[in-house]
C-alpha cells in the first residue's frame, strides 16, 4: 500500500436530530479517511453513533454539517460505490435466496439472462450452492448472513460496509463466517477495495481489522485509533493480541471522572445532563459481587467480559453505572471496587438497597425527580410530565428509556414508585429507608 | 378457517379536535351539494322488471358479481394511491389520515339516498343507479383496505427500506418487490372483509325503493325482494341458495387460495404453526395449469421488466434539512382553503337547515333516540349469545370442529339479503316491524362479535388457564378473573364494528315497501328514507347530517376511549 489511494474522507461530519431546544447531536465533527486496501473497524459502546456514522458513509443518512467525500467527490444521496451487510440480514422473506441476490442485479438494470447466472456464481462463492431456491426463513442465521454477503458482493462494491454483521448469529456460526470472510478478503477474492465494519466486539475487531477506530458517546466522537499489524490468521491467545485487547478496553471504558463531571447536572440546568446507563440494579449487584469474590476487588475489564459472557455493550453500561454511583473506579482497562463497592458486595439485600438509595439520591436526575415529586400535590406526578421535561434535552426514545431506567433504579432503591395503570410516578413512602421500615 | 377479525386502525391520541370538526363540516358540505343536485331528480323513478324464473338467476348473480368486482377494483386502486400518499408525510398527507379516520366511522348507507338522488339528476337513470351502487360498495370496501395498506407502508421495517435504498431499487421495483409483497397479507385479509361488507351494501342498494322512486337494480338483491314480496317461497330459497353458492365459490376458489399463497409474504422468520391452506391451490400447484398460468404471466413479467428504470440518484432516507417550514406553509394553505369552502357552503347549508320547521327537528331527535335504542338492543342481544358460544368454540376443539363450518356458512349470507325473508315471517306479528328491524341489525352485527370472541377465547394463554385451574377458580369467579378480562379487548374491537353495522342497517330496516304497502317505524333511518320519498330535501339533509355527526361522536367519545383502555390494560397476547 505504498501508493495511497483515498477512497473515503469524512470532513467535520456531524448529525443532529430535532430543532431548536429539542436538538440532539448524535455524532459530532468526525474526521476519518479510508484508503484502498484497508479493513477498518468502528468500535464503541452503544449509543456512540457508530451506526449513524456508517449510514452517513453509505448516504442513507445525510450529515447535518460537514461533508462525506468519496474519491474526492461529495456524496449526494445514497453512495453508489458503497454497499452494506445488515445486522438483521434485511433479506426479503418473500424472495428465494436466488431472487434476493438477483434483485440487487435487477435494480442495476442487468438483463434477465445474465442476472441469474451471476447470482448463482455469488451464491457459490459464499458456499450456499444448493440453497438457491430456499426461502430465508428456512435458513439458519449464519446461512442468511452468507446470502446477505452474496447480495452485497453482487453489486461489486468498492467499499463494503458491515453493520455488526455477526452479532445476530450464534457464537459458532459467527466465528465460522468471520473466518470465511477473512479468507476471501486476504485472498483477494472479493471485488471490494476496502471494508468498514461497525462492531461492539473488541476481539472481533482486533482479529479482523487493520485499524480500529474507537468512538465515545454524548455526543458520538472519535476517541482514538489503533493500528493492528499482527499477521493473519491472528492468534487470540497471543500476548500481543491480549495486550491490544487491554489497551482498547482502556480506551473504550475511559477513566472515571471526578464526581461532579461523572454525575453531570440535572435536566433543565446548564451543563451536560448525563444519560443514565441502561443497566439494571440486579446486574450491578451481580457484577460487583463477582469482582469482589473472584478477583479480590480488581480485575481487567476484558477478563470480566470473558468471565460473565455478556455483551460488551451491556457490560460497559453496568460498569458505567458502578462508576456513576461511586462503587468502582475505571482506569487503563482495569476496574477497581471502591470501599463502598466492597461493602455493597458483602452486604445483605436490605443494606444493599439502602446503600444504593443513598448513592442514587446524589444523582442529579433523582434529585430533580424527587424535588418535583415533593412539590406536587399528594407527592405524585404523571409520567408524561417527566417525559415532557426530559424530551427537551433528549430525543423522545432516549427520554423514554431514561425514565425506564430511573424507574428501575428508583424502585430498587425504594425512592420512587410507578403505577403502570394510571401512569403516575409517586414518591415511595419509605423514601429509600428500606431497613427502617422492616424493623 | 376464515376469521373476520376487524381491528380498528391505531387510535389517534386525541378524541376530537378542530381538524375533526373541519372534516365533519366538509362531509356536511358534500351532502349539501349532493342535495342541491337532487332538486332536479325526477319525481318518479321507474324500477326494473324482475323475473322470478330460476333461469334468470345466473344472469342476476353475474350482474351482482360484476358490480362487486368493479367496486373492488376501484377500492384497491384507491387504497394503494391514497395509502402511499398518506404514508409519505408531506404537507398534504398530514390531512389524509384524519380524513380517512372520519370517513370510516360514518354510516355509509345514510349516504345512499343522497348519492342516488344526485346521480339520477345528472345521469341517465340506469347508469346513475349502477354508479350509485358501485360508489356505495366502494365506500364500504375502501377504508379498511386503505388503512391496511397505509399501515403496511408505515410499518415496513427500516432495514427493508435501507436495503432497497442501498441496492438502488427504482420506484417500480420497490413497489412490486418490496412494498406490495409486504402489504399483501394485510390486503388479502382485508379484501375478504371488504367483500363480506360489500355484499351487505350491494343487497341494500339493489332493493332500495322509496315512494314513487324505485331505485332497484336488476340483481340478486332485487330478486330476493320481489320473491318475498310475492310470497314465492321457492324463488326465495333459490335466490338465497344462489347467493350462498356464489359466496362459497368465491371463498373456495379465490380467497382461500390467495390466503394460502400469501403465506410466503409473512415477515416472521419462523415457519407458521398453522398456515392457511387451500385444497384448490394445492391442486393447482400439482397440475399442468401452473405451467399454463406461467406462460400466461410471462408477458406481464416482461412488462414489469420494461418498467424497471435504474435511478441515477437515490435519495437519502434521512435528509439533512427536514423542510419543516415548507410543510407548515403547505399545511396552513390547505387548512385555509378547506375552512373557506366549509364556511361558504356551510352557511348555505345552515340556511337550509334553519328553514326546517321546529317539529321536524323534534322528529329527528325522537328518531335519533329510537334508532340508538334499537342499535343498543341489537348489540346487547348479540353479546348475550355470542359470548358463551364464542368461548365454547374458542376453547373446545370438538365444538370448534362441529360449529365452525356452520357458523361460516351463516356468516357468509349478507344480512340485507335475509331481510325480505324476515319481513315475510314477521309482517303479521304485532310489532313485527320493530322486531324485524332489530333482528336485521342483529344479523348485521353478531358475526363480527362472534369471530372476535372466538379469537379472544383461543388467545387466552395456556399457562393462565392452568393457573386458574390450580387456584381452583370455577364458575363465575373463573369468568371474572380469566375469561372476561381476556375477552375484553376483543369484545370491544368487535363491538365497534358491530355497532357501525347496526347503524347502517337502520336505513334499510326502518322503512320498507312490502306487499304493496309501506312499513315505516319511528327512527332516523326511516326519516332519511321518507325524506327521499317525498322529496323533502331540508329534512334529508338534517337527518343525514344528524346521523353522521351522532355516529362519529359516539365513536370518538365512547368506543375509542373504551378501546384504548382495553388495549392498554387487558391485552394478553403481547
Amino acid at each position: 500500500m505504498e501508493t495511497r489511494e483515498t477512497l473515503l474522507r469524512l470532513e467535520n461530519v456531524s448529525r443532529a436530530y430535532g430543532f431548536g431546544d429539542r436538538r440532539f447531536t448524535a455524532v459530532e465533527k468526525i474526521n476519518l479517511e479510508i484508503q484502498a486496501g484497508e479493513f477498518v473497524a468502528l468500535l464503541g459502546p452503544s449509543g456512540c453513533g457508530k451506526s449513524t456514522l456508517l449510514r452517513m458513509v453509505t448516504g442513507l443518512i445525510a450529515p447535518t454539517s460537514g461533508t462525506v467525500y468519496y474519491r474526492g467527490q461529495p456524496v449526494r444521496g445514497v453512495n453508489p460505490y458503497a454497499t452494506m451487510v445488515f445486522q438483521s440480514f434485511a433479506l426479503y422473506p418473500w424472495l428465494t435466496v436466488r431472487d434476493n441476490v438477483a434483485l440487487a442485479l435487477e435494480a442495476r438494470g442487468e438483463p434477465r439472462e445474465t442476472r441469474y447466472s451471476r447470482a448463482e456464481q455469488l451464491i457459490d462463492l459464499v458456499g450456499m450452492d444448493g440453497f438457491e431456491s430456499a426461502y430465508p426463513r428456512e435458513l439458519s442465521g449464519g446461512m442468511r448472513q452468507k446470502v446477505g454477503f452474496a447480495r452485497a458482493l453482487a453489486v461489486e462494491p468498492e467499499l463494503l460496509c458491515l453493520d455488526e454483521p455477526f452479532s445476530a448469529l450464534d457464537v459458532l456460526s459467527a466465528e465460522a463466517l468471520r473466518g470465511e470472510l477473512m479468507e476471501l478478503w486476504t485472498g483477494g477474492l472479493l471485488p471490494t477495495k476496502a471494508i468498514l465494519m461497525v462492531s461492539h466486539n473488541i476481539e472481533e475487531a482486533i482479529s479482523m481489522a487493520d485499524r480500529v477506530v474507537v468512538m465515545g458517546k454524548q455526543p458520538g466522537h472519535i476517541v482514538s485509533e489503533f493500528k493492528i499489524d499482527l499477521p493473519h490468521p491472528r492468534q487470540r491467545k497471543a500476548p500481543a493480541f491480549e495486550a491490544l485487547i487491554d489497551r482498547i478496553y482502556g480506551a473504550i471504558a475511559g477513566r472515571t471522572e471526578p464526581e461532579a463531571k461523572e454525575v453531570g447536572t440535572p435536566p433543565g440546568a446548564p451543563g451536560l445532563t448525563r444519560i443514565l446507563p441502561n443497566a439494571s440494579a440486579s446486574a450491578l449487584a451481580g457484577m460487583l459481587e463477582h469482582i469482589h469474590e473472584m478477583h479480590g476487588g480488581r480485575c481487567d475489564l476484558y477478563k470480566l467480559d470473558e468471565d460473565l459472557g455478556i455483551e460488551l455493550s451491556d457490560l460497559l453500561q453496568t460498569v458505567e453505572m458502578a462508576e456513576m454511583l461511586g462503587f468502582a473506579q475505571v482506569e487503563a482497562g482495569d476496574i477497581q471496587l471502591t470501599l463502598l463497592g466492597q461493602i455493597f458486595a458483602e452486604a445483605s439485600i436490605l443494606t444493599r438497597k439502602e446503600i444504593f438509595a443513598m448513592r442514587a439520591r446524589r444523582l442529579p436526575m433523582f434529585q430533580w425527580m424527587m424535588k418535583m415529586l415533593k412539590a406536587a400535590a399528594d407527592q405524585s406526578l404523571p409520567w408524561k410530565v417527566f417525559f415532557a421535561a426530559l424530551s427537551l434535552e433528549f430525543p423522545d426514545d432516549i427520554a423514554e428509556q431514561q425514565l425506564d431506567v430511573a424507574i428501575d433504579w428508583g424502585r430498587y432503591a425504594e425512592l420512587i414508585d410507578y403505577d403502570d395503570r394510571d401512569e403516575v410516578i409517586r414518591l415511595d413512602p419509605s423514601q429509600g429507608r428500606a431497613v427502617d421500615l422492616v424493623r | 378457517m376464515i376469521q373476520r377479525i376487524f381491528r380498528p386502525p391505531a387510535p389517534v391520541e386525541r378524541w376530537f379536535g378542530w381538524s375533526d370538526l373541519l372534516i365533519l363540516l366538509l362531509v356536511g358540505v358534500v351532502i349539501y351539494l349532493g342535495i342541491q343536485l337532487a332538486f332536479d331528480t325526477p319525481a318518479i323513478v321507474q324500477g326494473p322488471q324482475i323475473s322470478l324464473h330460476p333461469a334468470a338467476l345466473p344472469y342476476y348473480a353475474l350482474l351482482s358479481l360484476g358490480r362487486m368486482l368493479a367496486a373492488y377494483a376501484l377500492s384497491m386502486a384507491f387504497s394503494i394511491v391514497y395509502g402511499r400518499a398518506a404514508a409519505r408525510r408531506t404537507a398534504a398527507s398530514q390531512w389524509l389520515l384524519p380524513v380517512l379516520d372520519v370517513l370510516q366511522s360514518i354510516p355509509i348507507l345514510s349516504f345512499l339516498p343522497v348519492v342516488l338522488l344526485s346521480l339520477t339528476a345528472i345521469l341517465p337513470q340506469g347508469l346513475a343507479v349502477e354508479l350509485a351502487a358501485i360508489v356505495l360498495i366502494f365506500t364500504s370496501q375502501a377504508w379498511n383496505l386503505t388503512f391496511s395498506f397505509y399501515q403496511s407502508m408505515t410499518t415496513l421495517p427500516i432495514e427493508y427500506r435501507e436495503a432497497a435504498a442501498i441496492f438502488r431499487l427504482g420506484g417500480w421495483l420497490r413497489f412490486t418487490k418490496v412494498e406490495l409483497p409486504f402489504a399483501a397479507v394485510g390486503l388479502i385479509w382485508n379484501s375478504v372483509m371488504s367483500w363480506a361488507g360489500g355484499w351487505f351494501f350491494l343487497m341494500a342498494a339493489e332493493i332500495f325503493s322509496v315512494g314513487d322512486r324505485d331505485f332497484r337494480l336488476p340483481g340478486l338483491g332485487a330478486y330476493l325482494q320481489v320473491a318475498a314480496d310475492q310470497n314465492d317461497l321457492q324463488a326465495l330459497l333459490l335466490g338465497i341458495g344462489t347467493l350462498v353458492v356464489l359466496i362459497v365459490l368465491l371463498d373456495q376458489f379465490i380467497w382461500r387460495p390467495l390466503l394460502a399463497w400469501a403465506e410466503r409474504f409473512k415477515v416472521s422468520q419462523v415457519e407458521s404453526d398453522n398456515p392457511a391452506t387451500s385444497w384448490f391451490l394445492d391442486a393447482l400447484r400439482r397440475s399442468w395449469l401452473v405451467a399454463a398460468a406461467g406462460r400466461l404471466l410471462a408477458p406481464l413479467e416482461r412488462l414489469s421488466e420494461a418498467l424497471n428504470r435504474p435511478p441515477q440518484i437515490v435519495d437519502s432516507l434521512e435528509p439533512a434539512d427536514e423542510a419543516r417550514r415548507r410543510r407548515w406553509l403547505g399545511r396552513a394553505l390547505g387548512v385555509g382553503a378547506a375552512v373557506v369552502i366549509a364556511v361558504y357552503f356551510g352557511l348555505q347549508a345552515a340556511q337550509m337547515l334553519i328553514a326546517l320547521p321546529l317539529d321536524a327537528w323534534g322528529r329527528i331527535g325522537l328518531g335519533l333516540a329510537a334508532t340508538t335504542g334499537r342499535v343498543m338492543v341489537a348489540v346487547a342481544l348479540a353479546l348475550v349469545w355470542t359470548i358463551p358460544v364464542g368461548v365454547l368454540i374458542g376453547t373446545n376443539d370438538r365444538a370448534a370442529r362441529l360449529l365452525q363450518p356452520v357458523v361460516q356458512i351463516f356468516a357468509a349470507i349478507p344480512a340485507t339479503a335475509l331481510f325480505p325473508v324476515l319481513l315475510l315471517g314477521l309482517i303479521a306479528v304485532p310489532g313485527g316491524g320493530n322486531l324485524a328491524a332489530v333482528l336485521l341489525m342483529l344479523l348485521g352485527t353478531q358475526w363480527y362479535l362472534l369471530f372476535n370472541v372466538i379469537a379472544g377465547a383461543s388467545a387466552i394463554p395456556q399457562d393462565l388457564k392452568y393457573t386458574t385451574q390450580l387456584l381452583r377458580l370455577r364458575g363465575w369467579r373463573r369468568w371474572r378473573t380469566l375469561i372476561l378480562p381476556g375477552l375484553f379487548p376483543y369484545i370491544i374491537t368487535g363491538l365497534i364494528t358491530a355497532s357501525g353495522g347496526a347503524w347502517n342497517a337502520s336505513i334499510v330496516a326502518e322503512y320498507t315497501q312490502f306487499g304493496g304497502q309501506t312499513l315505516q317505524l319511528t327512527g332516523l333511518g326511516a326519516l332519511i328514507s321518507e325524506a327521499t320519498a317525498i322529496a323533502d330535501y331540508p329534512l334529508l339533509l338534517a337527518a343525514t347530517v344528524t346521523m353522521v355527526v351522532a355516529v362519529v361522536l359516539i365513536n370518538r367519545l365512547f368506543w375509542r376511549r373504551l378501546y384504548q383502555v382495553a388495549e392498554m390494560r387487558y391485552r394478553m397476547d403481547q
